[in-house]
């Protein structure tokens, strides 16, 4: 009785292992990605280049924050890139007609935009039962369409665009880009909201098993909404950010961003059907797929490799993950049976 | 006894589309009672859990809670009221943890209404050692066996300190020390006045539980009324409304060739060295506990799991390891024991399903052909007693023991020399029950041999022409159809073998 005991501890202890695991996994491919080209090419490691490094991630890595959100639910976002994009140029266009605009207001005023967008995404897919892949599809084009129609081609530039912003997107605290810490505070907060909250909580059980989540009085349509919603909130947070890091905003800001988006969320771990993964596994997915793509530039490797370079490492991640849950599902498998005690 | 009932459902009618599921059924549970819920597979019973459970909204009739009319708005308000559901099917989430699953929506809260996972865990520990159990609150759910999952439920209905519990079928999965456990459970909630209402088709515990008991049959209310005076079979016939003749017919056969010859077979960790033979006109069913490697052994056999050692000889030729199209091709057919799950595309149609094996057959030049299918599924509905509307009615619609029936064609049609059938009448009415009992005996009649998995007694020791007993992984005992007592049978099962 004290084996299967025995046992039955060491089952969790891989489970928990292999959760820490994925996210190790990525760091460990980070480290085999930067080393060798560090070695190359030692100014690949310099702070100014990894600063870059980690600024052109960050943005990334706030829209695999919220994709995990809506990931673990058994959901899809498809709409980022184009909510980026609209709330990227609204914000712009609010700082330039009115110079005035106090620096949160005009990004709370780039969340707002987000957030609306997520309502309808989630309003649809929470009340309409229409699949989430087909509805943010739908509003991809939508949101983007909307952008076009507004922007009428037009650019707006950093000359239109109040200082206070633009340093937002090149300063630093301690030697760290702002954007960085906004990133790593937002994955600071929604991984403890996923992980100590209830209602965070209830978004896994809701991806894993949708009907026992029904049966267990868990409100469906409302956590979905929840999720939509603020996967819309922080992709209009990142429009805001795009804006202060680029100084230049036209209609096309963050088209096709979503693929990234997903990709890095599979990357770092987060069932693709729901239930299972963390945001900062989704972070570091997002740094990892960025890193290698400056990897190759550093490496001089032609660009015409970088995407199904990065494709590749999509689907070996993926290989990895199913191959973990197989001897995680093995480990749990031969444990059974510890209520016969 | 005149205690005012703490819930009750009053001339409740409920119909999905033209079925008629519930029509003016009254049920009232009392405090401090266990109260069985008995009827024929669709008869209603799932129907009438789902109102208490706030699934369904009933149509008219009401559901009162402490005689105050209720209006369920979802499961959330069922729960909130008090009224705990064990399902048959288990409910949990495979990601979470264990005490996840128990607690979740109602996790103990800490700082800053931060879930305090320790306590969360000492709680559930708690559960589990009221249970007798020994379950790690923190590994996940997924990978739990069913009778474990089952106990997951049940730690949860006792979670809530709910006032009305309903289990359906709990017992389906548990060996017969998890049951007794299980009753000691449901004896300490009666204790604290609460009302248990149980589910179940194996009558002795029905006896050896309750105190009352209401009988539905075609969604009608038959009965209701206290067990002291009543028999097994009185309850049978308010069941059925008819007289049973036989439980378990099977014809004497002479054994002829054999035709499943399983030798020394392991599967690591699983099972162990276990040889036997199957003859033609044989009925040999493999009895054991639950977690004893029956199911795992039917696997290897049909080739869903590969062996790690042994072969699987099927009329002197030995079967590839790990291929189902091999023992499909070699004439073997298997009913799984997790029909939903495994036996049928639920959302198929009747005639789909029936025809799935035999797809070859029914096409030409690879395509299927729609006439040929419909034929099939008729024949073989005509032939089973198949209840059913339209042939093109997607079979989760269907009761249970009509499923199984589906299940039974879609293999018969393939006219096996051998089949092997796990479980084939759990959670069947007792009519059907017969039903699936007579077939398999005419198919034994017809020569083919039939290996049978069982976990009731009754069935194993009627239907048998020789019992396989396995404990842990081993065949620990061969018994001759004059040989094989109840006694005998439990006390192998139990590994505990004279020799």
């Amino acid at each position: 009785m004290t084996a299967l005991a025995l046992r039955g501890t060491a089952a969790r202890r891989l489970s928990t292992r292999v959760g820490r695991v994925r996210e190790l996994g990525i760091v460990v491919a980070l480290a085999l990605v930067v080393i060798p080209t560090a070695i190359v090419n030692p100014r690949f490691v310099q702070p100014q280049s990894v600063r870059d490094l980690l600024l052109n991630a960050s943005i990334v890595a706030l829209l695999a924050v919220g994709q995990t959100l809506v990931v673990i639910t058994r959901n899809v976002d498809l709409s980022v890139g184009s909510v980026l994009g609209l709330s990227a140029f609204l914000t712009a266009q609010q700082f330039a007609n009115h110079p005035g605009t106090p620096l949160l207001a005009g990004i709370g005023f780039g969340i707002g935009i987000g957030l609306a967008c997520g309502l309808l995404n989630g309003l649809l897919v929470a009340l309409g039962n229409v699949p989430s892949l087909v509805v943010t599809l739908g509003t991809l084009y939508v949101f983007r369409g909307i952008d076009y129609a507004l922007a009428h081609g037009r650019q707006i530039n950093a000359a239109n665009l109040p200082d206070a912003l633009l340093d937002l997107g090149s300063s630093r605290v301690l030697g760290v880009p702002v954007l960085v810490l906004v990133t790593l505070a937002t994955v600071a907060v929604a991984a403890l909201y996923l992980r100590s909250y209830r209602s965070g909580r209830e978004l896994y059980a809701l991806g894993s098993n949708p009907e026992a989540a029904k049966l267990a009085g868990i409100p469906v349509a409302k956590r979905t909404l929840t999720a939509f919603v603020l996967s819309g909130l922080i992709a209009g947070l990142a429009g805001a950010l795009w804006v202060a890091r680029y100084g230049t905003v036209d209609a096309a800001a963050g088209s096709g961003l979503e693929l990234q988006v997903v990709a890095a969320v599979v990357v770092g771990g987060v069932a693709i059907f729901g239930g299972s993964g963390t945001v900062a596994g989704a972070a570091l997915g997002a740094l990892l797929l960025g890193t290698i793509t400056s990897c190759l530039v550093v490496l001089q490797i032609p660009a015409f490799w970088q995407q199904a370079i990065s494709g590749a490492l999509l689907l070996s991640a993926i290989t990895v993950d199913r191959l973990l849950a197989l001897r995680l599902a093995k480990a749990l498998r031969t444990t059974e049976g510890t209520s016969h005690a | 006894m005149d205690r005012p009932p703490v819930v009750a459902l009053d001339e409740v009618s409920k119909s999905f589309g033209a079925v008629r599921a519930l029509s003016g059924v009254s049920l009232q549970l009392l405090p401090g009672e266990a109260h069985a819920l008995l009827g024929e597979n669709g008869a209603g019973k799932s129907t009438l859990i789902k109102t208490l459970a706030g699934v369904h909204r009933p149509d008219t009739g009401q559901v009162l809670l402490d005689g105050a009319p209720q209006r369920f708005s979802g499961p959330a308000d069922a729960l909130a009221a008090g009224i705990a559901i064990i399902y048959q099917e288990p409910t949990l989430f495979g990601d979470l943890s264990v005490a996840e699953n128990v607690f979740m929506g109602r996790q103990p809260l800490g700082f800053g209404r931060r879930i305090d996972v320790g306590e969360m865990h000492a709680r559930t520990s708690e559960l589990f050692s009221r249970l007798g159990v020994r379950l790690d609150p923190a590994r996940p759910a997924r990978g739990l066996s069913i009778a474990d999952q089952q106990l997951v439920e049940i730690a949860k209905a006792l979670s809530f300190d709910a006032r009305v519990i309903v289990m359906d079928e709990p017992t389906a999965a548990l060996s017969a020390h998890e049951v007794q456990r299980l009753f000691g459970v449901v004896q300490a909630l009666r204790a604290q006045d609460a009302a248990v209402l149980f589910v179940s088709h194996r009558l002795d515990e029905v006896f050896e539980l309750c105190q009352r008991a209401t009988v539905l049959r075609d969604g009608e209310f038959v009965w209701s009324g206290p067990l002291s005076g009543e028999t097994p079979d009185s309850l049978v016939r308010r069941m059925v409304g008819r007289e049973l003749s036989q439980l378990f017919p099977k014809q004497e056969t002479a054994a002829g060739e054999v035709l499943l010859s399983v030798q020394r077979l392991t599967r690591e960790g699983v099972f162990t060295d276990v040889s036997f033979d199957v003859r033609a006109g044989e009925i040999v069913a493999l009895s054991g506990l639950v977690g004893a490697g029956r199911s795992e052994v039917a696997r290897a056999v049909f080739g869903i799991d590969r062996p790690d050692g042994g072969a699987v000889v099927v009329r002197g030729r030995r079967l590839k390891y790990g291929s189902p199209t091999a023992a499909m091709a070699a004439g073997i057919g298997f009913v799984p024991e997790d029909r939903r799950q495994q036996g049928l595309v639920m959302d198929a149609s009747i005639e789909r399903n029936a025809a799935l094996a035999s797809l070859g057959r029914l096409s030409t030049f690879g395509l299927l052909r729609r006439r040929s299918e419909r034929a099939l599924a008729q024949d073989w509905a005509v032939r089973l007693r198949l209840r059913f509307a339209r042939l093109s009615d997607p079979v989760g619609v269907l009761s249970g023991g009509n499923q199984q029936k589906v299940v039974l064609a879609k293999w018969l049609a393939r006219k096996p020399s051998v089949l092997i059938v796990d479980e084939p009448t759990r959670g069947i009415d007792v009519g059907t029950k017969a039903e699936v009992h007579r077939l398999l005996s005419e198919l034994a009649g017809q020569g083919v041999g039939v290996l049978m998995i069982s976990s009731e007694l009754p069935e194993v020791l009627g239907m048998a022409d020789r019992v396989l007993v396995m404990h842990e992984g081993r065949l620990v005992e061969e018994l001759a159809r004059a040989e094989a007592t109840e006694e005998r049978v439990a006390l192998a099962a139990a590994g505990q073998v004279a020799r």
